[in-house]
């Protein structure tokens, strides 16, 4: 574990669980995670927890809003969010980047891939205190409407969309299956893609933006 | 006097420049790049977050509701009740409560302090039971000819009990709104919506104030696929949110109650018999169907789908279930009445020995006035498919579920349908502005669809100028209003409006022209970046100065839709063809390849009409295999309510897919119709069909599950299995 990853952890590990715990709670979810007295019991351990780390001296977290900092297309910023914040909601609603979509907010449907020092994740599957010290690139850093990214005028040219809600998170697990291979094998990008879904149906447009790049070899 | 053409008309093939050709949707760039502002990310100063309590019983009276204290949470700026104390809910998911807060997560916690109190009640939710339901509703049957005589006399006959279930629209976007007061009689409301014109009267009436109080905006909508039409409960309690608050709201559905209460559509199961005299022509045709669709039942599907069998008698039942109620899906009953008619009409077949294909093309003649477009199509699909090559009958009944080459077998399956697409009303109002800009507006919206494109198209087109000159603007109710974007309307529909705006541009060009190329204006004509004199290439005005001749205050048309000239028709037919391997262990489904041969008229935009198509396939794909809305009998909750369990296909999972759009005479000389709709009806009979010809027994429901299907195998020969 480096250390940039291991100041990371111990800072996800600061965050005030039994804040999280009943944040969930309270969003419905709780049945998923424990109920009734299980639930309370659970809270309990975790509030013990929180008052041994708070006097060993571990940064704990909330519940209020704390600043952190984020680094995202290679701008840091500081952003005020409550710690249960996503990062994708970060990105969304503080940074002001609403590329990256929020469709099932549970890391299945891929509508908000960034680009984790470089690798595909769901933004809205990590939290937001937690993506500090980490690279994050989003759709909006890949080229302009005016000035696209080949691999984005690979996706016009094909048709690669219809609502374009699901696209920029399709667009950034294919820049992160270029990045790793410029000419990927048509199973190589079956499976960097299938993370993420349409409902419009336009997988045979995106099949067509990826085969032609494959073929052309254009991608930088 | 305003100047008007004589005529409105489409160009001739030959004349076309731009229409029906592949052009890339105009908003492609924005999208692409993350650029494109749904609803969902409209940010505002001072915005604050809604969350909805939803009730979690199917059927219940409020016996308590107290709210006191979520008022008093932190970051809380205003709670509306919405059923209130003594109301009856009658579905899983209904509006209870609602919160807007400085945040999302402030609104969760405010609903968790809401005390709230129930009267559960009893609930039906098993929409297959016709039996037991109450309130079940029989409709009329209709009956043509004799046939019960009819049937007596079949040569051959099947008996048959076909299934498909309630969907989910599942938006990816899902409902929602973002609504500002700009002062205490006017309303901003940004609504991810597919009929932004209906919307301000809609907000209007309950919050009232006059609708042109109201001003709707929907620059991008992320899918809505019929889900989206009306403001909705949810859509005006962000409205009073914001108008007690004092300050802007944004209330999206979050997914488990967009797919529990913001998309249904209705389920059909159907008792079928139908007979074929000795040739193999279709004689007579018996079906009871049933369905639902939520508290208000479900239509009838129209059965028999295409075929008009010349004795026939078809009832329906419409059941009501405590579940949110239906929703336009693409193509309202088609895919079920397709389902339901194509499954028959292929187990028909394969009893008395026919090729499907050689079959459905023996009884073209029950498809009236299609019937030419679909021996077209079968024709080109037998070719492009190779299916004549092939194709193989279903194995011997002594065969279901033994093999000897592994155990995965293949098969193929076709089917038809057809849809109306008539364009809407439109209205157009077309500017060209002195410097040669033009500008286009209307209070339409893009579903996807590529309505953009298809009206700068459409303008380009008629003005003679490169697309990159015309400046679409649409998603404003302060445009002129326009039609809901439902039923394959939307194309024809704007580019009716624009093609009649942008002619009597032309027409009011023409007379400025005239005298400045000393000819007459039925003399001119509208070149490539030019007008001139017909048959003299060296007298023309280059665009910039036509324009130019507009003055400073710019030239304003307007153009409606419908209007004089045939610029719309309505009536598409469609064939599509589907080979799949199935494995008999695992009862795996895998769809190989798909072919669409489609007719849509006149195509505006051949690009995007094809991703009309590849889309209408994989959702196609998606309902045949995956989708259901599984409701808990016990509960009455819808159980799979994310992406999880509630499925759909992924890129890997579509297999090889095809389009053909017909041209040529009989096809694209006729105008524009509208696309949407038809290609996703064929797919879950297509699908189906192809299951049964490689196993040799039908898998009676959709999705075509591995369950079903080893079910299926299992109890072959057995014909007691259906649950009703």
């Amino acid at each position: 574990m480096s250390r940039e990853e291991k100041g990371r952890d111990e800072k996800l590990t600061g965050l005030s669980r039994r804040s999280f715990l009943r944040g969930t709670a309270s969003a419905g979810l709780a049945s998923l995670i424990a109920c009734g007295p299980e639930a309370e019991g659970e809270i309990e351990k975790v509030e013990g927890e929180e008052t041994r780390r708070r006097e060993a001296g571990v940064e704990v977290l909330g519940p209020g809003a704390v600043t952190i900092e984020l680094t995202v297309n290679g701008e840091a910023q500081a952003v005020v969010v409550e710690p249960r914040t996503t990062l994708l909601d970060a990105l969304r609603q503080d940074v002001g980047l609403t590329g990256a979509k929020r469709v099932c907010d549970r890391g299945t449907c891929g509508a908000c891939t960034v680009l984790a020092d470089g690798k595909p994740v769901y933004a809205c599957a990590l939290l937001a205190v937690a993506s500090q010290g980490v690279e994050i690139e989003t759709v909006e850093s890949f080229g302009t409407p005016d000035e696209l990214h080949p691999l984005q005028q690979a996706f016009v040219d094909h048709d690669g969309q219809q609502c374009g809600f699901c696209t920029p998170g399709f667009v950034v697990a294919a820049k992160a299956v270029l990045d790793g291979n410029p000419q990927p094998s048509p199973d190589e990008v079956a499976e960097g893609l299938s993370g993420n879904f349409c409902r419009c149906g336009t997988y045979a447009g995106i099949q067509g933006a990826m085969e032609s790049l494959r073929k052309g070899g254009r991608h930088g | 006097m305003a100047e008007r053409p004589e005529e409105y008309f489409w160009p001739a093939p030959d004349e076309r420049r731009l229409l029906g050709t592949r052009i890339s949707r105009l908003d492609g760039p924005v999208k692409v790049t993350g650029r494109a502002v749904y609803t969902y990310d409209v940010r505002l100063p001072d915005l604050l977050y809604a969350r909805i309590l939803h009730c979690p019983h199917a059927h219940a009276r409020v016996t308590r509701l107290d709210v006191t204290k979520a008022k008093e949470m932190p970051g809380v700026e205003a709670v509306r009740v919405v059923s209130g104390e003594g109301s009856e809910i009658q579905w899983a998911g209904t509006e209870v409560a609602i919160v807007a807060a400085t945040s999302e997560g402030a609104a969760g916690d405010a609903l968790a302090a809401i005390e709230i109190d129930y009267e559960v009640l009893s609930h039906f939710v098993d929409d297959e039971d016709r039996v037991n339901a109450p309130g079940a509703r029989e409709g009329d049957a209709a009956a043509e000819g004799d046939p019960d005589g009819a049937m007596a006399g079949a040569a051959v006959r099947h008996t048959g009990y076909y299934g498909i279930p309630r969907i989910a629209h599942n938006c990816l976007e899902p409902h929602g709104n973002v609504v500002r007061w700009d002062s205490d009689r006017e309303v901003t409301a940004w609504a991810s919506s597919q009929a932004i014109s209906a919307q301000p009267n809609q907000f209007a009436q309950p919050l009232g104030l006059e609708t042109s109080d109201v001003r709707v905006i929907c620059e991008y909508i992320g899918g809505g696929f019929g889900s989206k039409f009306s403001v909705d409960r949810w859509g005006v309690e962000c409205a009073e949110l914001a108008r007690e608050a004092g300050k802007p709201v944004k209330l999206m559905l979050e997914r488990q109650w967009e797919l529990t209460i913001a998309g249904d559509r209705p389920s059909a199961y159907a008792e079928v018999e139908l007979g074929a005299d000795a040739t193999g022509r279709l004689v007579a045709w018996r079906s009871e169907s049933w369905g639902s669709g939520g508290l208000g039942g479900s239509g009838s599907p129209p059965l028999p789908y295409v075929f008009a069998v010349p004795n026939r008698r078809h009832h329906h039942t419409s059941v009501p279930t405590h579940t949110a109620g239906a929703r336009a899906w693409r193509a309202p009953n088609h895919p079920q009445a397709c389902f339901i008619t194509l499954s028959a009409l292929d187990d028909l077949a394969a009893k008395a020995g026919h090729d499907p294909l050689v079959f459905l093309r023996h009884n073209l003649g029950f498809t009236g006035r299609l019937e030419s477009i679909y021996r077209e199509e079968l024709s080109v699909a037998d070719e492009l498919f190779r299916w004549s090559d092939n194709w193989k009958p279903r194995p011997a009944a002594e065969q279901v579920g033994r093999w000897d080459d592994g155990p995965v077998l293949r098969g193929m399956g076709l089917a038809v349908h057809t849809w109306g697409g008539r364009g809407h009303r439109s209205n157009c109002e077309l500017t060209v502005f002195p410097d040669g800009g033009v500008e286009v507006k209307m209070a339409s919206q893009d579903l996807g669809t590529g309505t953009r494109t298809a009206i700068a198209i459409v303008a380009a087109e008629t003005l003679g100028l490169p697309l990159a000159a015309i400046k679409v603007k649409i998603g404003d109710t302060r445009f002129p209003s326009s039609g809901g974007s439902g039923g394959s309307t939307t194309i024809g529909g704007v580019s009716g409006s624009t093609r009649r705006a942008a002619q009597n541009a032309v027409a009011e060009l023409v007379a400025r022209v005239a005298p400045e190329l000393e000819a007459e204006p039925g003399d001119l004509e509208v070149r490539e970046g030019a007008f001139g004199v017909k048959g003299d290439a060296s007298r023309q005005l280059p665009w910039k100065k036509v324009a130019a001749l507009v003055g400073p205050s710019s030239l304003t048309v307007r153009g409606e839709n419908p209007g004089p000239g045939d610029l719309n028709d309505s009536g598409v037919g469609g064939v599509q063809m589907a080979e799949v391997a199935v494995d008999v262990e695992t009862g795996i489904v895998r769809v190989e390849r798909m072919l669409a041969v489609q007719d849509t008229g006149l195509i505006v935009d051949l690009k995007t009409a094809e991703s009309q198509v590849y889309g209408g396939l994989i959702m196609g794909i998606t309902y045949a295999l995956c989708e259901e809305k599984v409701v808990d009998p016990a509960t009455g909750r819808l159980l799979n309510v994310d992406f999880e369990s509630y499925k759909l296909a992924g890129y890997a999972d579509v297999g090889e897919l095809s389009v053909h759009m017909m041209t040529g005479p009989g096809f694209d000389d006729r105008p524009v119709i509208g696309l949407g709709e038809p290609p996703v009806i064929s797919p879950g009979a297509a699908i189906s069909n192809a299951v049964a010809n490689a196993l040799g027994v039908r898998v009676p429901y959709l999705p075509l599950t591995p369950e079903r299907v080893l079910d299926a195998l299992a109890r072959h020969g057995d014909d007691s299995w259906r649950t009703a």
